[in-house]
């Protein structure tokens, strides 16, 4: 069985605008194999967010999949029409979103919007839904579940929405779960307590996660490979090991520098300077060549494509063998 | 330039800050027709209860804590923004309500304050020059405006952005950018104590390595004293001198950095310290955390953080723990547990 369960392949998200089209994801391209958790990770704008949104198919209009396929278990799911795509969503890829409050419908119960979920994608009679509701939340840690079924959205704390939302995501056991900054609205005790859920979850069903976030540390506990996204292109694609402690590609490298670190004690942090390009503005060539300590002429002309860097993979000429480059 | 002159013997002439048993209480009970007709209890918030520490000059102190625990609400008695319902606030040794004198006004130039929301604290509608500008007009300290925008385009220079830049707009600034506006602006009346509520909490992590470090340079060369609220623990690591621990709205543990990650002994210190996401992926085993912060308005009994606390008893349940000094290797923390106290731990 070697089809990955998700391929994405030179995925490019637009944004037609009246000063011209705006490139939110240019061009990438990645894979998710069966029970795995993969990490997104990038800073604001760096178009994390609008290729999870691409792949579960909610897109907001006037963004749109400009090129490239997304591929679920061999078959293409970005072309389909509403209603197959809907079937889907759900059904095979279940969404965790970073606000538990727009993620849930306030004017419905807890258990009304769980056995919906489980009624419409699995064949369950609505008393075989209610059970297994109750179930998915006493697995999500809610204490007293079979009274809290019955309760409003607006009656849970933010730890506890953010829970529901995971038994919503994983009702009809889907085989991949798309989470965009799960644990970012929460404290930080909450978080590590919903970060462990959502793992122990995601390995007893199998379910392979991606995972979006801007904050390194959840990345560091909870993903097997990850992705450093920059200006709305893949930087640097790896084992979470080689990526975190072994960057190849120079924005990882400053990213990393720039998270202050228990372990050790720095007199001043490691500061990119600049910031990452607006979507308006998106230099030529390698788009970070900018504000790269290593950039040489061949990184304004030629934008790099993924090439092996040691365990991983990173999209800059400084790993291409056969380029002209400056010893660093 | 200090308010007030004090005699070198005076051990308390390098406190900056001192806040004694300072408490805010919020009234959020229903209008009174409400409690009437549907017998409704009044309802009072206890934002802040009973929180005692000093700030000595060219220290930075941090203050963290979950949310509703009250460090924000501390934040704004300090500048003077809420008045304590109990308690008091002093600055160079001047209790901040009695400042109404013209020294009085003077002491409150020396006190400023940086916001979280990059987005929120700028008015979008003024030019960044003039908001930069603002607290000179408003304490009357430059008349000239030659002068005003010499010292604004100095205070540009000094946050790293070009004096062009006071024409500009906030809307066409990141949030990095913005925060450095904010703290142009925090620096315009040279103060020597600045409040920073959540500063970084808003921007992207490169973004922030440049703000902390601008504020680790800016207190270097202008020697002032921080006080720095966040939820964020591994930027306290980085940026703090002392460290307080607030859990509804009390101080719980308060004791140099080095010793509060090494050695925590507060039971909800080591809880947040565990709660960490490990970066170094050391593999280190975790305690799980249990429970939720509790809704501040019915706080538990005792000590509140009782029911989420593995070595509690009954005592805990019944008595809330009073403050004591502990002393390891000539560095005091002040810890309020009766585990502690009592040695269990």
């Amino acid at each position: 069985m070697d089809t990955p369960l998700l391929e994405v392949k030179n995925l490019r998200v637009e944004f037609p605008t009246r000063r011209g089209t705006l490139v939110a994801v240019d061009d990438v391209s990645f894979a998710l194999a069966a029970g795995e958790v993969l990490g997104v990770v990038g800073e604001s704008g760096a178009g994390k967010s609008m290729t999870g949104s691409a792949i579960i198919g909610l897109l907001e209009p006037p963004g749109r999949i400009a090129a490239g396929q997304v591929l679920l278990e061999g078959k293409r799911i970005d072309n389909l029409p509403y209603e197959q795509m809907r079937r889907i969503r759900g059904r095979k890829i279940g969404a965790i979103f970073q606000d538990p409050l727009t993620s849930l419908n306030p004017l419905y119960t807890v258990g009304r919007q769980l056995t919906e979920t489980i009624v419409t994608h699995l064949d369950l009679s609505a008393a075989q839904a209610r059970t297994r509701a109750i179930e998915l939340l006493a697995d999500t840690g809610i204490p007293a579940p079979e009274r809290r079924i019955d309760h409003y959205p607006h009656q849970f704390s933010g730890g506890m929405r953010q829970r529901v939302v995971i038994a919503l995501a994983l009702a009809a056991n889907p085989r991949l779960v798309v989470a965009d900054e799960p644990t970012t609205a929460l404290d930080v005790s909450i978080q590590a307590q919903i970060i462990s859920l959502l793992k122990k979850l995601c390995r007893e069903h199998g379910t392979a996660v991606m995972l979006v976030t801007h904050d390194m540390g959840v990345i560091a506990e909870t993903a097997d490979r990850v992705a450093v996204m920059y200006a709305g292109r893949i930087a640097e694609i790896g084992p979470v090991g080689d990526v975190i402690h072994r960057p190849q590609h120079p924005y990882t490298a400053g990213l990393m520098g720039s998270i202050p670190a228990m372990g050790h004690e720095t007199e001043r942090l490691a500061q990119i300077e600049g910031s990452m390009p607006r979507l308006t503005d998106i230099p030529t060539g390698c788009a970070y060549h900018p504000r790269c300590p290593k950039a040489f002429e061949r990184c304004q002309r030629e934008r790099p494509e993924l090439l092996p860097a040691g365990a991983s993979h990173a999209a800059c000429w400084l790993h291409d063998a056969g380029s002209q480059r400056r010893v660093a | 330039m200090s308010a007030v002159p004090r005699s070198a013997a005076d051990p308390d002439a390098d406190v900056v800050v001192r806040a004694t048993d300072i408490a805010k209480v919020f009234d959020v009970s229903p209008p009174w027709l409400n409690r009437v007709l549907e017998r409704k209890p009044r309802s009072l918030l206890h934002a802040v209860d009973g929180v005692s520490f000093e700030i000595r000059r060219g220290e930075t102190l941090a203050l963290v804590g979950e949310s509703g625990c009250g460090k924000s609400t501390v934040a704004r008695l300090l500048v003077g923004l809420y008045t304590p319902s109990r308690g008091k606030v002093e600055f160079f040794g001047h209790d901040l309500r009695e400042i109404t004198t013209a020294q009085g006004r003077s002491l409150r130039q020396k006190l400023q304050m940086i916001f979280q929301d990059p987005y929120a604290s700028l008015n979008p509608r003024w030019r960044v020059g003039q908001i930069i500008a603002e607290p000179l007009r408003a304490h009357g300290l430059m008349k000239d405006p030659a002068q005003v925008t010499a010292r604004v385009d100095d205070l540009l220079k000094l946050v790293r952005l070009s004096p062009a830049d006071r024409d500009k707009y906030p809307h066409q600034f990141s949030g990095g950018q913005r925060q450095r506006i904010s703290i142009a602006r925090a620096l315009a009346t040279h103060p020597e104590f600045l409040v920073c509520d959540e500063p970084t909490s808003a921007l992207d992590v490169s973004v922030q390595a440049q703000v902390l470090n601008l504020m680790k340079d800016l207190q270097r060369e202008m020697g002032l004293t921080y006080l720095f609220i966040s939820h964020n623990l591994a930027v306290v690591h980085h940026i703090s001198d002392r460290v307080g621990v607030m859990y509804l709205g009390k101080l719980v543990e308060l004791a140099p950095k080095k010793t509060l990650f090494a050695q925590p002994l507060h039971p909800y210190t080591r809880m947040l310290l565990d709660a960490i996401p490990d970066l170094e992926m050391s593999g280190r085993a975790r305690t799980p955390v249990a429970g939720e912060v509790p809704n501040p308005l019915n706080p538990p009994s005792g000590c509140t953080f009782h029911p989420r606390c593995p070595h509690a008893n009954e005592r805990c349940k019944r008595e809330a723990p009073a403050t004591r000094v502990i002393v390891r290797d000539a560095h005091s923390t002040q810890v309020a547990c009766h585990a502690v106290e009592e040695g269990r731990l």
